[in-house]
């Protein structure tokens, strides 16, 4: 049928992480012109195989071809020498340099004296054949992580690259911004280009692919074509049994406001304005979910509402308690906990036992300390409490935490936080990077957190986490809060998408428009 | 503006030494290395300098002889951090305590001995501009040598393939690796580099400044250098300018001290490292972005390929 060799052909690809094998015994192919989709789950082993397609890791076995013949990578450079780019989730761009700067990063065969024009004229010739538009004189600070993605596959064109690695490109991207993406990648693919594409999301693998691999825990689940299977089949072969994601939510009688915000203003790490007049509130028996594309202010509401940000205007209240800028202790006296979205750093102390994380916002008080002491045995019964209570798995109290795998890491976390009924919880990507069973856990506490009659504010990436899990859901654009929604699973999607693009949508133009559908 | 143009001609002088430590350390920092051997290199680089020059009568092959030398000590600095990914602030006070200690030893027989040293070439017309000249324009040829290697550098960071590279190893290596520029390589050519500017800066302090070799005569300014790099925020045309302030400052108390003050000398000679602490003071905080963007953004910490974060 295909006589044509194919661009790549991997074969029993096997490597291994000190004590994890992150790939065993993998084959992949990849053919001219097709977008061949690479589906797992976090974990799988998708962007461990693909960094060792593009130099980046050495494999522990098994063989690698290009075009027919064998090869080995001992770099990044050797790999693009034979036509492999990749886009990675973390763009490989230099921040502090421009557009142009970046395209033409470790590039031989350039004159010393770099000819600016040319290069200029070049990317933009390319950006319009792709449709990929983008400012060469920009720095890459300045830009979006839309328009850096962009930067990131015509960094990739402009290497004259005709195997294409996106690393779940759309994880970052509105839904109109996927879109064009997707318009990008059939341009690529018409010309004879062949595309990895790296996802979790069965529509866009659907929509979008020829043919679908499936890793499931570093093995090959299988390869399949497309057009002759379905989203089903490939979530079977995904998660590797049935699993149906339902959330059991009671209808809850919103109660009384715990934590609210009205008109805040924050500024970003870089002294820009990153929350520019935000008001929102956070009831009893609710959950609220805020959305937004990565790096809009999310985060940093979240802080100006712990105390970790300071509030350059606006104000902050605890049970109607003005709270604007006081210290942190003060909101977790109060019953504020907050789950950073960073775990290792924010959120626990890498090189501290389970048991000593644990504590971390009980220390001072009894039973864990008595005076001026901390009392060791009272700690370990805590955590031992907390680790059987979370289902932690790990070897014991006293291993550091910086062994533990990140699902367990956000067990702990939350059993820190939820142990004592917090009056809110603000949970930043509480499922981000966790498999399926932890990630099910995670939720099911803060929904049984929201029964207990706590208040949780959910900021997340995952859109349809949000929307299933929140009772109103806030979206956020450059600081502003969009709109806030009620019945957020009645709002059609594109809607949401609008607005984490920066429109402003009436709530009660939704309540007509969804249930006529 | 007799005594003005005096002080300022001794201030680009006694600056010239700490300007090429400095632009020294600014190509190596660039690169994401963090090397605080500067006072070490540059007292090997002035005992070497003056011990060659002396044995050979050539001025000039003195300071090739540091230059080597000073990228051989690059070398063990570049060794530890990049192969061994060792501890960059270790490596670098270890390589000050060695140096101290090696040229001390090395150097007591020469103590007490002047050379001719480097000689004064004015320019031809541009020495002849009224004030600008004398300052800047009636000096030796290594002082003449690092105005242009300060242009270069400026030009070279910013216009030119190798210096964007430079760039990249040093704000994001896996940004870098990933775009196929080797992070080790370009780490071990702009360490090795550095260090040989650094010792270049003793070796002037032992050719030109002084023409004698005496133990300890560097005194600081390898750190002053480490400090004036982050006032410069990493630009070498910036780092002229803090090397002859501090100059400036040196040349001033100098003069203030031959002219019989009351004030103890002791006390004069502080006056330069103390406006090096209060110049750090200052931009630390009014903290502008310049600070943040023009820091090396990976600086001082090893590349591992196969870590995953």
């Amino acid at each position: 049928m295909n006589t044509e060799q194919p661009l790549v052909h991997m074969e029993g690809i096997t490597k291994r992480f000190a004590g994890v094998t992150a790939n065993f015994g993998i084959n992949f192919e990849v053919r001219r012109g097709e977008v061949h989709a690479l589906l797992g789950e976090n974990g799988a082993g998708k962007s461990t195989l693909m960094n060792i397609l593009y130099g980046l890791y050495r494999p522990d076995g098994g063989k690698i071809f290009i075009s027919g013949k064998e090869i080995s990578f001992s770099s990044p450079g050797d790999a693009r020498k034979a036509g492999i780019g990749m886009v990675h989730q973390h763009f490989m761009l230099i921040r502090s340099q421009t557009v142009w700067e970046n395209m033409i990063l470790g590039l031989d065969g350039l004159p010393l004296v770099l000819p600016r024009r040319e290069i200029k004229e070049r990317i933009l010739g390319i950006s319009e054949q792709y449709g990929l538009q983008v400012d060469p004189d920009a720095y890459i600070w300045q830009l979006s992580i839309g328009e850096q993605q962009r930067v990131a596959i015509l960094q990739m064109l402009f290497r004259q690259a005709n195997i294409l690695i996106l690393d779940e490109p759309t994880a970052v991207l509105t839904p109109q911004e996927c879109e064009h993406l997707f318009e990008t990648v059939r341009q690529m693919t018409a010309e004879g280009h062949g595309i990895v594409f790296i996802s979790h999301k069965l529509d866009e693998v659907m929509g979008l692919s020829s043919r679908v691999t499936i890793l499931r825990r570093g093995k090959l689940a299988g390869t399949l074509d497309t057009s002759s299977t379905t989203k089903e089949r490939l979530a079977e072969l995904m998660v590797g049994k049935k699993m149906v994601f339902s959330i059991d939510k009671k209808e809850l009688a919103r109660g009384r406001p715990v934590l609210e915000c009205s008109s805040l203003h924050a500024l970003g790490d870089r002294g820009f304005p990153a929350v520019s007049g935000a008001s929102i509130s956070v009831h009893e028996h609710e959950i609220l979910g805020i959305a937004g594309v990565a790096g809009n202010g999310q985060q940093e509401l979240c802080e100006a509402m712990v105390g970790l940000r300071k509030a350059e205007s606006g104000s902050v209240r605890v049970k109607g308690e003005d709270m604007t800028n006081r210290a942190p202790k003060d909101f977790i006296d109060r019953g504020v906990h907050y789950i950073p979205a960073d775990r290792k750093g924010t959120g626990l102390v890498p090189n501290m036992k389970v048991s000593e994380n644990s504590i971390l916002k009980r220390y001072w008080k009894r039973p864990v300390s008595k005076g001026f002491f901390i009392k060791w045995s009272e700690v370990a019964a805590f955590a031992i409490k907390l680790v059987s209570q979370f289902s932690v798995s790990t070897p014991s109290v006293e291993t550091p935490v910086r062994n533990l795998s990140g699902g367990n890491l956000q067990k702990l976390m939350l059993g820190r936080e939820l142990s004592d009924d917090p009056a809110v919880v603000l949970a930043v990507h509480p499922t981000w990077g966790l498999d399926v069973a932890a990630t099910c856990f995670v939720r099911e506490q803060l929904l049984s957190h929201r029964e207990r009659g706590g208040a949780v504010l959910l900021v997340s990436e995952d859109l349809d986490e949000l929307i299933s899990m929140s009772d109103r859901l806030a979206v956020m654009c450059k600081g502003e809060i969009m709109g806030v929604l009620e019945r957020p699973a009645d709002v059609p999607v594109e809607s949401i998408g609008l607005m984490m693009a920066g429109t402003v949508i009436r709530d009660e133009a939704f309540g007509r428009e969804g249930s006529q559908e | 503006m007799e005594i003005i143009i005096p002080i300022l001609t001794a201030a680009v002088r006694s600056g010239t030494p700490i300007l090429y430590a400095t632009l020294g350390e600014i190509i190596t920092e660039k690169a994401g290395i963090l090397n605080l051997g500067l006072e070490g290199i540059m007292l090997v680089g002035a005992y070497t300098g003056f011990s060659v020059a002396y044995s050979s009568g050539s001025a000039w092959l003195g300071v090739g002889a540091a230059f080597l030398v000073g990228t051989l000590m690059g070398l063990i600095h570049a060794f530890i951090c990049v192969t061994l990914k060792g501890n960059q602030v270790v490596s670098g006070l270890a390589i000050t305590m060695f140096g101290t200690g090696a040229s001390s030893l090395l150097g007591r027989e020469f103590v007490g001995f002047t050379i001719p040293g480097l000689s004064r070439i004015p320019l031809p017309v541009l020495s002849d501009i009224p004030v600008i000249g004398p300052v800047f324009f009636n000096h030796d040829a290594l002082i003449y040598s690092s105005y242009i290697l300060v242009l270069f550098f400026c030009w070279f960071f910013t216009s030119t393939r190798p210096g964007l590279n430079l760039r990249a190893v040093g704000d994001n290596p896996r940004a870098a690796d990933a775009m196929g520029i080797s992070v080790t390589g370009t780490r071990y050519f702009y360490t090795l580099l550095g260090a040989g500017i650094v010792a270049v800066g003793g070796a002037y302090m032992s050719l030109a400044y002084t023409k004698m070799w005496g133990e300890l005569m560097t005194a600081g300014r390898g750190w002053i250098a480490v400090a004036l790099v982050i006032f410069a925020i990493w630009n070498p045309a910036r780092a002229a300018f803090g090397a002859y302030l501090f100059g400036g400052v040196e040349a001033f108390q100098l003069r203030l001290q031959t002219a019989g003050t009351t004030i103890p000398t002791p006390v004069l000679m502080m006056l330069p490292y103390l406006m090096t602490i209060g110049v750090l003071l200052f931009i630390s905080i009014k903290k502008g972005k310049g600070i943040l963007f023009g820091a090396p953004a990976s600086l001082g910490a090893p590349f591992f390929r196969e870590e995953r974060d």
